[in-house]
């Protein structure tokens, strides 16, 4: 039988605000534990909500992003529930007013086809401390810094076929939320996480099939490999005769190993309700004519700029423009390169190699986008070769000089366009080498342009390699005749 | 309406209550009664009537941010029954 | 200087005394430390006295005093209900759950009494976190009445009305969720006013539940609470639900004449349950109002039966996810030795929290639950619109609204401990006040049996200038709030 999958995602993305949802303790990451929870964040008796007005800002960013609709009125409610590493007894959290409704996003799939994922909603709410296991004498640990941190959760509708279109729905997604700047996108962080929806159904069928769902998985090739493997478990369950039991299941990246949660002994009973600590949210008109004008260019509108106006492949202009800090760097060094084509292969060839080797991503690239594009200038203007190129862009992320000119003068790296310098060496080679010039004379056309290829090469190493190669080339062949 | 043993065992498990069984009877009889009481209210025609929250037509006011908590874990952990490394201790949890 | 009692002088009687140097803080701090040594142990009002750090506080306002650096509440000696965080003071709630816990903070209203020169007794008695109408539920025993030991306060401040009945502190705060502030108040024969919903922060007052919670004065006179609420209303950014309104000087316009005040009796409010001499009292006090020129006329508040309904579904449910907190795991009590995570979560709070208690979280996590939230919660809401509405039609044609604080004098100690419908019921004529928000004021206005009886008064929403203006007119004529226990003048 031939099985369709279908899939639908609960994204988490944490708000990158400088405070929490409902305190001003600071949301950074990686502080020692409970220095960041304070005595809101810690649920104490007494203590009061008041809602961040970023989060807010942040949540109907994403809902521009995602062209849904912004609920003008819109509730936190209370999901109860016990649990450590949620101080409160209860999550605040949106359910029937959401801030964020209907919306939908399109994917480009490989086959070149779009594909367009309905958004059902994209609520606020706040996420929950950290549980650490390591051994306290049998005890756990609870650390509650990252509890009250602002979470905004998009939940599509059922509308992905594959894991790679889940991955791509991601990717996008990531793209939009870090071009919008409410989120850093930092997978490895927590900073998005995602929930996944998975059923099989026959082809053909209509109804869909029973779900499971596989939670907190924070990396896109980790969640591609969750899916592929639940899709293949269910298919295997159904043929072999057994019904499939709608769970929660755990994902281990490392061991590539999936299971089900301990079911819950009593089917869970949030008990939601209006949180009466808070009173109803009402978004302004003004306030969102105000963020209308602070929306930065999408990426799907980047993409078809660089292709339309930089000429850059649809290829090149889809990775330079899915991470927002690579698309603002290439921007910057396009504006100070003054070469689209040469920025592209440099961020993406040299560039994202060397921060790769290094384990580095671009916002803490120590070669600032502004030096790239002087040394790119200096490529186009043929002060240097790609070879000396690459030598200058060593130098500069050794911090041997703050600019590629600097570099350049400092190493005597210019290259030598004086049309007298590069005759002398021209004919400093060819006197020197008679015996190749014999050859090259008596040779047929055919055979000559390899043999050229010979003294370019000596000349280049005469000039080490600072001889402009075009005017070596023309100058040899008016000397060879 | 009687809300007999056997729910208040669940209510009381929900809200995490542990209860013995003579509370748990104790509870019976006294919530029914209640129930009892709070029944009454399904006599009134509420049909077309917005249910309040709060009493004043209030709206949330939002908060700048800003950071203007600082580290008091000292404090704030002083009245934990059981701290270590800053962190606050738990029988172990198995997810 | 009054030739009364220290303990029986108002805010402004010793307020003058202090100012002229007639007297210091210290001693004033003194007599009623010394007062409560005396009778603490039969009366039981306080569950912690803070004697060395009070003495203290009157240290230092006796040295503004004499830098001539005198608010109007200057080195005034009060106590509070123990839900008030008061930082490094314990804060019990009345509760086993908060026996060991010292607040790290201290809430927005006591910190404005602080900051305006008070001194701090002590924290006061109630029912376990304030869930209860005869101070019976307490972990730290029952509160006893001061005119008659064998009966009970009133509650949930039982411990605030029966500590000034008593003599033993210049005022006190409570909080008022269904009627904690004025039923005592009526049951001890002093004044107890509720503000308006939002008019005094909630930061740092441990919330029941949080949509009807209001702290407010309790007192001597109505002029007493006046200059109380000068001081503890005002907006705070901390709590969401605090309004942003400028608090007028409540003092100001305590002698407004009444002539032409338009008096709203609401028939509801004069109906079976209510004792018949407490009713007769009661109008007996609005007689005085008409020889002061006002007018009454009988109104209808439709929905009043319906609020003890409603009001038993909203508080519990609230309430059941506001006690979540209380989980032995960052604070309060924990249980010995826990097996597991579960065994922590219910014996911490099963052995910590009383029956009225657990009682009302189970009824609040019934009401919310799957399956009831429409037919419970959704219902009690849309009533409380109703209960407002008709309020809000009620104020377009009276000034005030006057009936019963509570619908008979306080009762035996134990005589409904096991009724928990006739306990709610008592509740009835104050109920409907905090649901639809309003301010509500109970002021002595006769005795029966021995035993004080209050009068309500009920304004629009922010018309507390208002109420305490009627409130300090009727004391002006009327000397039931003058009036002590016998054996406690000294």
């Amino acid at each position: 039988m031939e099985w369709e999958t279908v899939i639908g995602l609960e994204v988490h993305v944490q708000l990158a605000t400088k405070t929490k949802i409902f305190s001003a303790a600071s949301t950074a990451f990686g502080a020692e534990a409970n220095t960041q929870a304070c005595a809101i964040d810690l649920g104490l008796p007494g203590t009061l909500p008041v809602v961040n007005e970023e989060a807010i800002n942040m949540a109907i960013k994403l809902g521009f992003g995602i062209n849904a609709e912004i609920n003008k009125i819109n509730v936190f409610e209370r999901k109860n529930y016990f649990y450590p590493d949620l101080p409160k007894g209860y999550q605040t959290t949106q359910l029937a007013k959401p801030i964020v409704g209907a919306g939908h996003m399109d994917i480009a799939l490989e086959d070149g086809t779009v594909h367009t994922v309905r958004i059902h909603h994209a609520h606020l709410e706040e996420d929950a401390g950290k549980s650490l296991h390591e051994d306290f004498h049998g005890m756990t640990g609870i650390d509650l810094n990252r509890a009250g941190t602002p979470l905004i959760e998009v939940v599509t509708e059922p509308d992905m076929r594959s894991a790679k279109q889940a991955v791509a729905f991601a990717r996008k997604l990531h793209a939009i939320v870090t071009t919008l700047g409410i989120c850093d996108g930092e997978m490895s962080q927590g900073s998005m996480r995602f929930d996944v929806n998975v059923s099989v159904r026959p082809k053909g069928q209509t109804t869909l099939g029973t779900r499971t769902e596989t939670k907190n998985l924070n990396s896109f090739r980790f969640m591609e490999r969750a899916i592929n493997k639940e899709v293949q478990r269910q298919i295997e369950q159904i043929e072999d005769g057994f019904e499939i039991v709608q769970e929660t299941r755990l994902y281990n990246g490392d061991t590539d190993e999936a299971r089900s949660m301990r079911t819950k002994e009593e089917a869970n009973d949030y008990r939601y309700f209006p949180c009466p600590d808070l009173l109803p949210v009402i978004i302004e008109e003004s306030r969102l004519e105000k963020l209308r004008a602070e929306m930065p260019e999408m990426p799907e509108v980047r993409k078809a700029r660089f292709i339309n106006e930089l000429g850059l492949s649809d290829y090149d202009a889809e990775i330079l423009s899915a991470e927002a800090a690579t698309a603002n760097y290439f921007e910057t060094v396009v504006q100070s390169g003054g070469d689209a084509k040469l920025a592209a292969n440099w961020v993406m060839g040299e560039l994202a190699k060397t921060l790769n080797q290094n384990d580095l991503t671009i916002k803490n690239c120590p070669v600032s986008a502004q030096v790239l594009g002087g040394l790119i200038a200096r490529i186009k203007d043929n002060t240097l070769s790609g070879k000396i190129a690459k030598q200058v862009f060593e130098a500069l992320w050794q911090g041997e000089g703050a600019t590629a000119d600097e570099v350049i003068e400092k190493k005597g790296l210019k290259q030598v366009t004086d049309t007298g310098a590069i005759e002398a060496i021209v004919d400093e080679v060819l006197a020197a080498n008679p015996a190749q010039v014999e050859q090259y004379l008596a040779a047929d056309e055919a055979k000559r342009g390899k043999m050229v290829g010979f003294f370019v090469g000596q000349i280049m190493k005469a000039s080490k390699g600072k001889a402009n190669p075009g005017m070596v080339n023309q100058l040899l062949k008016q000397k060879l005749g | 309406m009687v809300i007999d043993p056997t729910t208040i065992a669940s209510i009381a498990h929900l809200a995490r209550l542990s209860l013995s069984d003579d509370e748990v009877q104790l509870a019976s009889g006294k919530i029914s009664a209640i129930m009892g009481l709070i029944d009454e209210m399904q006599s009134v025609d509420t049909n077309g009537v917005e249910p309040l929250a709060h009493p004043l037509d209030a709206v949330q006011r939002l908060r700048s941010d800003e950071i203007t908590e600082i580290n008091q874990r000292e404090e704030l952990q002083a009245n934990a029954p059981a701290v270590e490394k800053g962190l606050f201790l738990v029988p172990r949890v198995i997810e | 200087m009054s030739n009364k009692p220290l303990h029986q002088q108002s805010l402004t009687e010793l307020s003058r005394s202090l100012q002229d140097g007639a007297i210091s803080s210290t001693e004033l701090t003194q007599h009623y430390l010394d007062r409560i040594k005396q009778l603490n142990g039969e009366l039981n009002c306080f569950i912690t006295v803070c004697e060395e750090q009070s003495l203290q506080q009157a240290n230092a306002a006796d040295r503004a005093i004499a830098a001539g650096n005198i608010k109007p509440l200057t080195g005034i000696p009060l106590a509070h209900k123990d839900l008030f965080c008061t930082e490094g003071v314990k804060t019990s709630c009345g509760s086993r759950m908060l026996d060991n816990w010292i607040a790290p903070y201290e809430s927005t209203m006591t910190g404005n009494l602080k900051a305006a020169g008070t001194v701090m007794l002590g924290k006061l008695n109630m029912d376990e976190f304030a869930m209860g109408g005869s101070n019976e539920n307490s972990y730290y025993g029952p509160v006893r009445n001061p005119w008659n030991r064998e009966v009970i306060p009133g509650g949930s401040s039982g411990g605030s009305a029966a500590a000034m009945a008593a003599g033993l502190a210049a005022a006190t705060t409570g909080s008022d969720t269904g009627g904690s502030i004025r039923q005592p108040a009526s049951m001890c024969g002093i004044t107890g006013l509720k503000p308006t919903y939002g008019r005094i922060s909630r930061w740092g007052m441990v919330a029941f539940a949080s949509s009807l919670d209001q702290a407010g004065p309790m007192t001597r006179t109505v002029e007493d609470a006046a200059l109380m609420l000068n001081v503890m209303a005002g907006f705070d950014p901390k709590d969401s639900t605090s309004m942003d309104r400028a608090v007028p000087d409540y003092s100001a316009t305590l002698n407004e004449p009444l002539k032409g005040l338009r008096i709203g009796l609401p028939k509801e409010y004069f109906a079976e349950g209510l004792d018949s001499r407490v009713e007769q009292t009661v109008r007996n006090a609005i007689a005085e109002y008409e020889k002061m020129g006002a007018t009454v006329k009988e109104i209808s508040l439709p929905h009043t039966h319906h609020s003890i309904a409603a009001y038993y579904v909203i508080a519990p449910a609230e309430a059941s996810t506001n006690l979540s907190r209380f989980d032995g795991v960052r604070f309060g009590y924990r249980c010995e030795e826990p097996k597991n995570l579960e065994d922590l979560y219910q014996r911490s709070r099963g052995e910590s929290f009383g029956s009225e208690v657990k009682n009302r979280i189970m009824i609040g996590t019934y009401a919310l639950s799957a399956g009831y939230y429409d037919a419970y919660y959704t219902k009690a809401q849309k009533i409380r619109r109703l209960i407002r509405d008709d309020f809000l039609r009620a104020f377009e044609e009276v000034d005030v609204i006057m009936g019963p604080t509570a619908p008979t004098p306080a009762f035996p100690i134990g005589a409904k401990a096991n009724d928990p419908v006739a306990m709610y019921l008592g509740d009835i004529f104050t109920i409907s006040t905090n649901l639809a928000g309003l301010p509500g004021m109970s002021i002595p206005a006769g005795m029966v049996d021995g035993l004080p009886v209050g009068l309500q008064i009920i304004a629009p929403h922010f018309e507390e200038a208002r109420l305490l203006n009627v409130g300090h007119q009727f004391q002006q004529t009327t000397d039931w709030h003058l009036r002590t226990p016998v054996d406690l003048r000294g």
